[in-house]
């Protein structure tokens, strides 16, 4: 790609505004993403008693908390998905357009 | 109350197997384990669709873009599904349901580590991977650095990973065809075959059969372990507390198998081990190399929801498969050992799940879907090690990209029929590790050699190739030599008193410093090289984010 593409592309404010709103949304999911997980690791490595707790019978809080970052990171993945396919490759779509 | 009575005659039979005569025969002769004509049928069926499909994949497989991406024509669910298929590897299926069986919840926090590196990847990687490469993950590493050294550390990073997986995979193979095809094959000769065959469906088929092979295996897998898990459900009336009340009754361990417990003893390894699994799997080269096989940024991101979606409901499968054999294999004498374990080895809980709720039709099924796991997981790690070699070594790095397209495909071949013959005398050598440990340890290398390289040359813009290459050396080297002298090999294979690492999983050490060092080495390197570098990052930028100038992405 030519400097002057490249910087031309820079300036263009739907560049501008794709680059600032994937950006803080991706960040924000892979944060979402790494405190459930790292909760959920720092849980089974220091708070066994807390996840022993009985619920429903014999099982245990362990269950539902892990089945839930199971559906949490599904989640995270769908979500991404239906707004990076709609709004963020609609902003990319006029990016190329301006280019041709 | 069927179940009850089968144990019952079960029991009533246990004298019988004790008998002098049937001992001088062996482990691998007891009743269900002869030879299982129904496994071997339904194994031969599947290699014959599958080498049919290579025959058809073969005419189309003339190119070099062909040969590594299927020519970018996949699509987002098929994608997903082979990237699913690659995935859920014999380790998962049968490691994870014994991990399951022996230690109860314990399994669902390796489960939960292997998953939560997608969403990572989705919100991270898939799309800019997809715009920057166009072979392999070195092609995005050496965008705008300086090709041989990245090159040259991606390829280490690819094969070192691709090694460790691949024994594990080649352990599984031997030991369920060994088991399962009674005193027809030998463990040796079970690694020759799976070999052989994965040797074929990548020298003549390429991706496009390897792509293909991954989906119908995916789809055999689900269908069989939905069955399973649908089988244990019904047996306990869909009720889960039943299940688990029967579970914690039978097991030895008994109320322990409900929460956390001794598998994952103390933090610094059980943290070590999630950072492992959360970002090994975003430094898989085999799945990195599956992102170039869709069409553009929108297919990519679609294959990483399907694929997300396959795996976490495949996890919860294995987990109620796992809970199942607990409650009908470990109380039923016909498939224990003398001591107590499970016939066949210690990965074999879900096999014997399959006999115990389907009998013969569905052991022979779910044992065909495991080889046929075992030998697409082969075929699709041996396609990326053989790139690796024919792509980022021979053609960039040892011919500087002066070979034309014929001859390095070639090459590939010659490369992959060299791993296949490698991956059998791993896999012989390896014979009585566990499969699910080694996957833990290849999962290590790939976060700390591959992961913190390919990211910081997307996002960073200060990278330069000598902070990129020390860092990426040193994250393998060191996530190497903790590996070996972890109680794992250290005790376990040399044979010596103690640990000198004392955890169980290096990830914790070594991925830090990778990106420690290639900080470091980044920002004190003031070579003219390296200020050139920086230069080239707003254009690699804007094509990561739009697109614009990506291989195959020109055609919309």
């Amino acid at each position: 790609m030519a400097t002057d593409t490249a910087s031309r592309i820079r300036n263009n404010p739907y560049f501008v505004e794709l680059e600032a709103k994937r950006g803080r949304f991706s960040w924000w999911l892979t944060a979402i993403m790494l405190v459930v997980y790292y909760g959920f690791i720092l849980l089974v490595a220091f708070a066994k008693g807390f996840l022993g707790i009985k619920i429903y019978g014999v099982i245990t809080l362990a269950f539902p908390i892990g089945i839930g970052v199971i559906a949490c990171a599904i989640a995270i993945t769908g979500i991404y998905v239906l707004r990076a396919n709609g709004e963020f490759d609609a902003l990319t779509a006029r990016i190329i357009k301006g280019e041709r | 109350m069927r179940g009850w009575t089968r144990r019952a005659a079960a029991a009533a039979l246990l004298p019988m197997l004790a008998t002098p005569a049937f001992a001088a025969e062996g482990v691998g002769q007891i009743d269900i384990s002869q030879t299982n004509w129904t496994a071997i049928a339904m194994f031969v069926f599947f290699v014959l669709i599958t080498l049919g499909i290579t025959y058809w994949a073969a005419k189309r497989t003339r190119s070099a873009s062909a040969f590594y991406t299927a020519g970018g024509q996949i699509t987002g669910l098929q994608n997903g599904l082979a990237i699913a298929g690659d995935y859920m590897s014999a380790a998962s299926f049968l490691g994870i349901s014994s991990l399951v069986y022996n230690n109860g919840f314990d399994g669902l926090i390796y489960s939960i580590g292997f998953l939560v590196g997608w969403p990572i990847i989705m919100a991270l990687m898939a799309e800019r991977l997809r715009n920057l490469g166009r072979f392999t993950f070195a092609d995005v590493v050496s965008y705008r650095l300086s090709s041989t050294p990245t090159r040259t550390l991606s390829a280490c990073g690819t094969l070192v990973t691709v090694a460790f997986y691949l024994i594990a995979q080649m352990v599984g193979a031997g030991q369920l065809i060994k088991l399962l095809s009674g005193s027809l094959l030998d463990y040796w000769q079970a690694e020759v075959l799976v070999g052989i065959l994965m040797i074929l469906y990548v020298t003549f088929g390429g991706m496009l059969a390897t792509t293909w092979v991954q989906i119908i295996k995916a789809l055999m897998l689900l269908g069989g372990a939905s069955f399973m898990a649908l089988m244990v459900l019904i047996y306990f009336g869909f009720d889960l507390g039943a299940l688990a009340a029967k579970a914690v009754e039978v097991h030895p361990k008994h109320d322990a198998i409900m929460s956390p417990g001794a598998f994952v003893a103390d933090p610094v390894s059980t943290i070590s081990l999630g950072i492992a699994l959360m970002f090994g799997t975003a430094g898989l080269p085999h799945i990195l190399m599956r992102f170039f096989t869709v069409s553009n940024q929108k297919e990519a991101r679609k294959s990483v929801f399907w694929a997300t979606s396959f795996i976490g409901y495949f996890y919860i499968l294995t987990f109620i498969i796992g809970f199942g054999a607990i409650t009908l294999v470990r109380t039923n004498p016909q498939y224990l050992d003398a001591k107590g374990g499970l016939l066949g080895g210690a990965n074999m809980a879900a096999v014997w799940l399959a006999h115990a709720v389907g009998g013969n039709l569905l052991l022979g099924f779910i044992s065909a879907v495991a080889f046929a796991t075992i030998l697409a997981v082969v075929s699709g790690l041996t396609l990326a090690g053989a790139s690796a070699i024919s792509h980022d070594i021979f053609a960039s790095v040892i011919s500087r990209g002066r070979v034309n397209e014929k001859v390095e495909m070639r090459a590939s071949k010659v490369a992959t029929v060299a791993l296949g013959i490698v991956a059998i005398f791993l896999g012989i050598a390896f014979e009585k590790q566990n499969v699910a440990y080694m996957v833990g340890l290849a999962f290590a290398i790939a976060a700390s050699a591959n992961f913190p390289v390919l990211i910081t040359s997307m996002y960073w813009k200060g990278l330069t190739t000598r902070g990129a290459v020390i860092g990426g050396f040193l994250g393998l080297v060191s996530a190497v030599v903790l590996t070996v002298l972890s109680k794992g090999i250290w005790v376990t294979v040399i044979g010596m008193p103690a640990a000198i690492f004392p955890y169980d999983n290096p990830a914790l050490f070594s991925m830090p410093l990778a990106f420690l060092a290639t900080w470091f080495f980044s920002i004190t390197d003031s070579s003219v090289g390296g200020k050139q570098e920086a230069d080239k990052f707003e254009a690699q930028y804007i094509r990561s984010m739009t697109g614009i100038g990506a291989e195959g992405a020109s055609s919309h």
